[in-house]
Parts: C-alpha cells; sequence; structure tokens
C-alpha cells in the first residue's frame, strides 16, 4: 500500500512539474505539434462529410446589421503605389486572374462593377471572437473563374494581396469547394458604399463560413494554381506560414 | 456497480473491499482529468484574444460587452454588467514568470500556452475537442449497454423528495459522509452533480462550441436560433466553462474530505473500502 501511495504521489508531483515547467516545451516539440495539428484534417473532411457543402451561410436583415463595422489587421496598406491608387479613385486599378486558366484576366473596377453583382448581409467572424454584420455587394467569383476558363490541372486558388506584413506580402488561399459556393464574391461594396479603406478597398474576398482571416482584403491578383507548396513558406496563407493559424478555418 | 458481497447474496459491510468503478469509467474519467484541464487553460488563451462577451448575434469592441476583462491606468479591470472590480495581480494585468508586467486578460499560469498565442491555443482546443467528443460518445454508449447510466448515475423517484435532497444536503455540510453498505452507492447530489455533467455540461459545451464554427453555422442555422446568436453562444460557452470549473473544484474537496487515498485507489483500480460503521 504504502509503495502504491508513493507511486501514485511521486506520478501526480511529476505531472504537476512536467505541467508548470515543461508546457511551452511541449507545446513548442514538433512531433507534438503535428499530431495535434492533425485535428484541423479531420475537422475539415467532417464537416464536409456530415453537412452539405453547398450549404449557404446565414442571411440576415437590414434590422441586424453591426452599427459600426469594425476593420481589422492593415487598416491602411503602406506605399506610394497604394497611396495613388487611392487618390485616384482606383481608376486605374485592376484585377489580374491568372495562373492555370485558359484565358488570363486584367479588369478594372469599372468593369468588376459592370458585372452581374451579389448582395448578401452576412456575419464576419473574426478568429480573436469578435463578430460584425455588414452588407456586401460584388461580382460572384464563380463568375470570374468561368471568364477566365479554369485549367482540370487547378485545385486552389491563391489570392495576392496589396498589404505587407513583418514578415511578406499578405496572401490566402481557398479550395474550388468554397471558390465556387454562392455566397464567394469579390466585394466592393459594404453597406451600400463604396468598400472603405478599412475594409480592403477597392476589393476584397467575402468566403463566408469561413473565419475573417480568410477574407482577404485589398486582393489585386488571383492565381489558380494546383499545389499550394510553391508559395510563402507552403501552407495556404501569411497567417498560416508565420503563425500556425489553420488553413481550413471552419472553426 | 458490480459489488462481488452483493452477487453472492451477502450485504457488504463497512470495511469490506467492493469493486466501485468499471474500467470504461475509470479510463473515460482519466482521459477526461487531461481533456477537461487543457481544454478550460487553451480556451482561456483563446478568450485573452478578445476579452469581452456580448449577447446576440454579433458584438465587436464597439458593441456592448456585459463582461470585459481589461486595464484601465495600469490596473487590472473585470466589468461585469455595470460594476467594475481591480484585479491587478491576477486579471487584466500581471507579472509573468520572468517578472515582465503584462497586459492580458487570464494570467500565464492560467493558459495554454503561458506566453499569448491564440494560434497555439486554438490548435489545443480543437484536438481536445476531437478526443472530448469521441470520448464522451463511447462512455455513453458503453454506460447504456451495460446499464451503468441507468442503475447508478440516474436518480429514482424515491431519492428525488425535497425532504432526501435536503437530507443529503445536510449531511454533506455537517461532512457526515455515507458508510458501510450505503457507500456502495452514488448519493443523491452525486447523482445529480455527475448526471448534470454527463448529459448536461458537455453537451451544451460542445454544441455553444459548434455554434461558433461559420462552417457549421451555414448546416445547421438552427444551432444559432437555438442559443440566440453566435455570440450569445460564445458567452454560454464560457459560463459552462465555468460552472465546470466549479464542479472540478467541489469534486476534489469532496475526494479530499472522503478519504482521498481510498477514492483514488477506486479510481484507479476500481477497488474501494466501505468506510466502516459507526460504533454505537
Amino acid at each position: 500500500m504504502i509503495s502504491r501511495r508513493k507511486l501514485i504521489g511521486s506520478l501526480a508531483a511529476g505531472a504537476g512539474g512536467l505541467i508548470l515547467s515543461g508546457c511551452n516545451r511541449i507545446n513548442a516539440d514538433p512531433r507534438v505539434r503535428s499530431v495535434l495539428q492533425s485535428a484541423e484534417g479531420l475537422t475539415m473532411r467532417a464537416q464536409r462529410l456530415i453537412t452539405d457543402r453547398t450549404a449557404l451561410a446565414r442571411e440576415f436583415g437590414a434590422a441586424d446589421l453591426s452599427p459600426l463595422f469594425r476593420s481589422n489587421g492593415t487598416r491602411k496598406p503602406v506605399g506610394t503605389a497604394y497611396e495613388t491608387h487611392l487618390r485616384a479613385g482606383f481608376a486605374d486599378w485592376r484585377l489580374v486572374v491568372d495562373g492555370l486558366v485558359a484565358r488570363p484576366l486584367s479588369l478594372s473596377m469599372a468593369q468588376l462593377r459592370a458585372l452581374p453583382r451579389r448582395t448578401q448581409i452576412t456575419r464576419h467572424d473574426c478568429v480573436e471572437g469578435w463578430s460584425a454584420i455588414g452588407q456586401w455587394t460584388g461580382a460572384p467569383l464563380k463568375l470570374l473563374l468561368d471568364m477566365a476558363g479554369l485549367r482540370t490541372s487547378a485545385r486552389y486558388l491563391i489570392f495576392h494581396c496589396a498589404d505587407r506584413y513583418a514578415q511578406g506580402d499578405y496572401y490566402e488561399s481557398i479550395d474550388l469547394i468554397d471558390a465556387f459556393h454562392p455566397q464567394t464574391i469579390l466585394a466592393w461594396g459594404l453597406n451600400g458604399q463604396p468598400l472603405p479603406v478599412g475594409n480592403g478597398a477597392p476589393l476584397r474576398l467575402r468566403v463566408e463560413r469561413q473565419l475573417g482571416y480568410k477574407h482577404a482584403k485589398y486582393v489585386q491578383r488571383i492565381e489558380a494554381v494546383e499545389s499550394l507548396s510553391a508559395h510563402g513558406r507552403g501552407k495556404g496563407g501569411y497567417w498560416e506560414d508565420y503563425y500556425d493559424y489553420a488553413w481550413y478555418a471552419g472553426i | 456497480m458490480t459489488d462481488e458481497a452483493q452477487e453472492s447474496g451477502v450485504a457488504p459491510h463497512g470495511g469490506d473491499l467492493v469493486r466501485r468503478h468499471r474500467v470504461s469509467t475509470r479510463l473515460w474519467h482519466w482521459i477526461n482529468a487531461v481533456t477537461i484541464f487543457t481544454m478550460l487553460m487553451s480556451g482561456l488563451m483563446i478568450f485573452n484574444a478578445h476579452p469581452r462577451l456580448y449577447w446576440g448575434q454579433y458584438g465587436a469592441n464597439s458593441d456592448r460587452a456585459w463582461l470585459q476583462i481589461g486595464s484601465s491606468g495600469g490596473r487590472g479591470v473585470l466589468v461585469v454588467g455595470g460594476e467594475a472590480y481591480d484585479t491587478t495581480g491576477v486579471l487584466g494585468v500581471w507579472k509573468d514568470r520572468d517578472g515582465i508586467e503584462r497586459r492580458r486578460a487570464f494570467p500565464w499560469w492560467a493558459t495554454i500556452p503561458s506566453s499569448y498565442s491564440l494560434a497555439d491555443a486554438r490548435i489545443w482546443h480543437f484536438f481536445f475537442a476531437w478526443v472530448l467528443v469521441l470520448s464522451a460518445a463511447a462512455y455513453l454508449v458503453a454506460s447504456l449497454l451495460n446499464r451503468h447510466l441507468q442503475r447508478d448515475l440516474l436518480p429514482r423517484g424515491a431519492e428525488l423528495r425535497p425532504g432526501h435532497v435536503w437530507r443529503d444536503v445536510r449531511d454533506h455540510l455537517r461532512l457526515r459522509f455515507p458508510r458501510g453498505a450505503a457507500a456502495a452507492r452514488y448519493g443523491i447530489l452525486q447523482k445529480l452533480a455527475y448526471v448534470g455533467v454527463i448529459l448536461g455540461l458537455i453537451p451544451l459545451l460542445i454544441l455553444t462550441g459548434l455554434t461558433m464554427s461559420p462552417g457549421v453555422n451555414a448546416a445547421w442555422p438552427w444551432l444559432l436560433d437555438l442559443f440566440g446568436g453566435r455570440q450569445s453562444a460564445r458567452s454560454i460557452h464560457f459560463l459552462c466553462a465555468a460552472a465546470m470549473l466549479v464542479f472540478i473544484l467541489v469534486h476534489l474537496l469532496m475526494v479530499l474530505l472522503s478519504g482521498p487515498f481510498n477514492q483514488l485507489r477506486a479510481m484507479i483500480t476500481g477497488a474501494y473500502r466501505l468506510p466502516r460503521e459507526k460504533d454505537r
């Protein structure tokens, strides 16, 4: 009995010591991390298995709009190029669609605004935990992909953005299930006004059913690719590459 | 409880070693000890990324928060409803292991990881969320099949009579715990606490957690209606986690008061020595 009591006692003390002194070491261990991160793939597959992959995000009414739609991350891209575009009202801003497409596109904002549009009032969920409800207007991404003619080898879209962070340019990526979703739009309007600079002017991605950091702001180029490995550090986005955020941000 | 003495027709006495917990109960208990602990601590780090709680569909910095932890003029402040409490040193403003002052809601010793990282906390939280969901499902199926739930955990009609519950409350307050054969079964307060956690708190935590997922919201919008919005679900999730912490603290206190070695052995090997009846 005494030996068992001693054993339990030392096990408890060992566990306590491990927890207090070793938490950060456990957290940093690459083997532990790869086991823990395997849950992300499980979450993505489980969500797509047990839910309708074309299900629409809830759309709200005008009465549900947040009084103020806050801005987060980059509030204004740094540099003379963006400043010049801003002063010219983005008259010369162009969206390029290239990569694995049959007909690369280069569209002006006027051309984008002239395309059939979709307006939706949806909830934006930041990974940090806050939510805001806004009304977005823009061109369905599917429309642009049909115009450009996606090649069969294309599996992902990479969104190259105009803003820079400490480690590099902001970019994000989504797969084709999200790309062709009817609520996935390239928004140029928020709450009936041109998209504010803080929210990604002149053009941002709205990929409802994903967390905020997937909704790339200041989008200037969409590249269709077969694999994410050749860009940045290969994990599909700025936050994924440098801070280990999940690529599939469905939760 | 598969009490051997009972099976052979002889009632157990105080001092007898009886088999108290099945292997499925013991296994799930220790899986939970790790899982709940990890989820609570990584959850506090996730909360640190936006230390405010709201009711309704939306809620961000400019909107009215019913709970907020922050700092003001170098002091830590907890604001609940309209009341502000000074929490310097514990919440809002505290010193880390190296003595450096930090301004985050929950202190380093309460979070996983101990230095600020929302991404890492989410990695821990969602891995153990899978462990919680899968192990709880397996335990519930096993407990229905071997009738543990029906026989040992669900209260009987007579036990729910106010007089009986009140007597158990008084006995607990006087630290008079059952002895002899009576100690082989759960009391009504134990049953209510365990059933409340297993069939109430854990399912609520899982469902409100799913309600915070924009992907799940699209497929199952009824979750948003059930909890009154994404931010309400986040608030309920936090309150349930607080209730879970209270349960754990009371649970540990009861273990300490009712014979920690005997209780710990029962939860490891299954064998529990019935406390001897008091001499009359």
